[in-house]
């Protein structure tokens, strides 16, 4: 059981009704990283598509920033407890890009430039529950925080809105992604605090 | 007095501030008595973890400024701007607090007394903190290696441990980054060959340690090698961006 | 706050699951082969949990995440690791 410190408040923060169980808001914006930061340009960027039955389609940058983009104000919820409420970013609904591909596959393997991967049911990346983002907070995505583009599925704990995206892989096989083969929970739902194998 | 590498795992131990000592405006030193305190090994550190009454944790390393005796152990602690856990140490811990430590940590950046070996140390800001520690634990124990510390910080205001050092009987080279006292022969500018002391030279095959910023201990790492230093006879210890997490 | 630190910064962590020091522990990189002690990984700190890194190569070496009660440690980009055990005096 750990003891109070006496006078430690640490990094400004409060918990609101309006959060997860368990988090704390936070007004910064932290970067939380297993590597080194990929630095890609958008000349070279792409994100390959890959179906159950081994079709596969490729978007450039060009062809992503001129599908119909949206403005999307998403929570964030960390499953290292910080939140960070209102965020501001735009990008394509996955219910675009996945509108024109012939599949039944249940499962996603997102994959990233770097290595990073984690994976999530198809059925949470429709629905308008899920984006690929291209700008924050009206500006291109910083490097650290996962730019040219990424992920983002506000509905989970942010470990599933992978950053540096480059590949989505559809399958009908649920392959545990990066965090989630050591600990991190397959489904990872921040309101029923899904933190965890187990949980 | 027991030997830290012993069997068992690491646990969280809880320390009570004895005393806490300005080194510079910007870094104290804390003096905690810490019962069952298995003793460490100069170079070591511990894990220093803060709770907030809300639950929120905390959690830094911190290399152990002192040479073992017995259930003391002191840290020194440098302000890390925009820090989260440096500034609680720093400002607001006072003498009678607790605080958690779980340690001590390490063993391949440490020196023990016995190695007759001549030892380069090199530091970088608050890297010198765990070298502090080999340095008083070569004085503790009558040690006869030579020593040469050459030490890298910005400017004499934030110089650590400025009364002691010419008190251990070792060779200490200031290498001043942005400010230097008046009549000083090197100018200002980082680590470069030309540091290097004479007298530790790859051919007397010295240890060499060097920890402080990422960045600094790896240019002083590729320094040292380009010198001929074989480097399998340098250990580092990287503290991150700032020299210490924030 | 993505500037690595080194494998000292595992130490902790690792030292509450096993009882010797690991971060004088050698280890051979699965990957590249790259042999050295885990003190020298380039460890990144700041994620969900841990990452170590061989220094020759980038390729993830452990991984180690901490809940409350519980430690999953990932150890698969290392093929080998060589521990000192000491001995009772």
């Amino acid at each position: 059981m750990a003891i109070v410190s006496r006078g430690f408040t640490g990094r400004g923060r409060s918990i609101g009704p309006e959060l997860p169980p368990g988090q704390y808001l936070t007004t910064d914006f932290p970067v939380l990283s297993a590597g080194p930061t990929p630095r890609v340009r958008t000349e070279s960027w792409q994100l390959t598509i890959r179906t159950e039955t081994g079709q596969s389609s490729t978007l450039d940058w060009a062809a992503l920033t001129a599908l119909p983009g949206e403005d999307i104000t998403a929570d964030l919820h960390c499953v290292t407890k910080w939140s960070k409420l209102g965020t501001a970013w735009r990008g394509v609904s996955l219910d675009t890009l996945l509108g024109e591909v012939d599949t039944a596959a249940d499962y996603a393997l997102i994959g990233c430039y770097g290595g990073y991967t984690t994976n999530l049911p198809t059925q949470d990346l429709l629905d308008g529950q899920a984006w690929v983002a291209y700008r924050y907070d009206g500006e291109d995505i910083p490097p650290e925080h996962g730019g040219p583009a990424r992920l983002l599925v506000p509905h989970l704990y942010l470990w599933k809105s992978a950053k540096w995206l480059r590949s989505i892989e559809l399958s009908d096989e649920d392959t545990p992604g990066f965090w989630e083969s050591v600990g991190y929970h397959t489904y990872g739902d921040p309101w029923r605090e899904q933190r965890y194998w187990g949980d | 007095m027991a030997r830290a590498a012993v069997l068992g795992r690491l646990t969280w131990h809880v320390g009570t501030v004895r005393a806490v000592r300005a080194e510079t405006p910007w870094a104290r030193t804390i003096v905690l008595d810490v019962p069952g305190w298995p003793g460490h090994l100069a170079g070591q550190h511990v894990d220093v973890r803060l709770t907030a009454p809300d639950g929120y944790q905390a959690q830094r390393s911190y290399s152990i400024a002192s040479a073992a005796d017995g259930e003391r152990v002191e840290l020194t602690v440098e302000l890390v701007p925009d820090g989260e856990v440096s500034p609680y140490l720093v400002s607001v811990l006072e003498v009678g607090d607790l605080l958690e430590l779980r340690g001590p940590v390490g063993g391949w950046f440490v020196w023990r007394p016995g190695t007759p070996d001549p030892v380069l140390l090199v530091a970088g800001g608050s890297g010198l903190v765990p070298l502090m520690a080999m340095l008083r634990t070569r004085a503790a124990s009558g040690s006869a290696a030579p020593f040469h510390l050459l030490y890298s910080v910005r400017e004499p205001a934030a110089a650590l441990y400025a009364d002691e050092l010419p008190t251990l009987g070792v060779p200490v080279s200031y290498l001043f980054t942005r400010r230097t006292p008046p009549g000083t022969r090197r100018p200002i500018g980082r680590i470069s060959l030309l540091d290097l002391p004479a007298g530790f030279t790859p051919d007397r095959h010295p240890s060499v340690y060097a920890c402080g910023p990422t960045g600094f201990v790896e240019a002083a790492a590729d320094l040292l090698t380009t010198a001929g230093h074989d480097a399998q006879r340098i250990r580092t210890e990287r503290f991150g961006p700032t020299g210490g997490n924030p | 706050m993505t500037t690595p630190l080194d494998g000292n910064a595992l130490g902790g962590a690792l030292g509450e699951l096993f009882t010797v020091d690991i971060t004088a522990a050698i280890a051979r990189c699965a990957g590249c082969q790259h042999t050295g002690p885990v003190a020298e990984l380039v460890v990144y700190a700041s994620a969900p949990g841990t990452i170590a890194r061989c220094p020759s190569c980038d390729q993830v070496l452990v991984r180690l995440v901490r809940s409350p009660d519980r430690a999953w440690l990932d150890l698969r980009g290392v093929s080998v690791i060589e521990l000192a055990v000491p001995s009772p005096a």
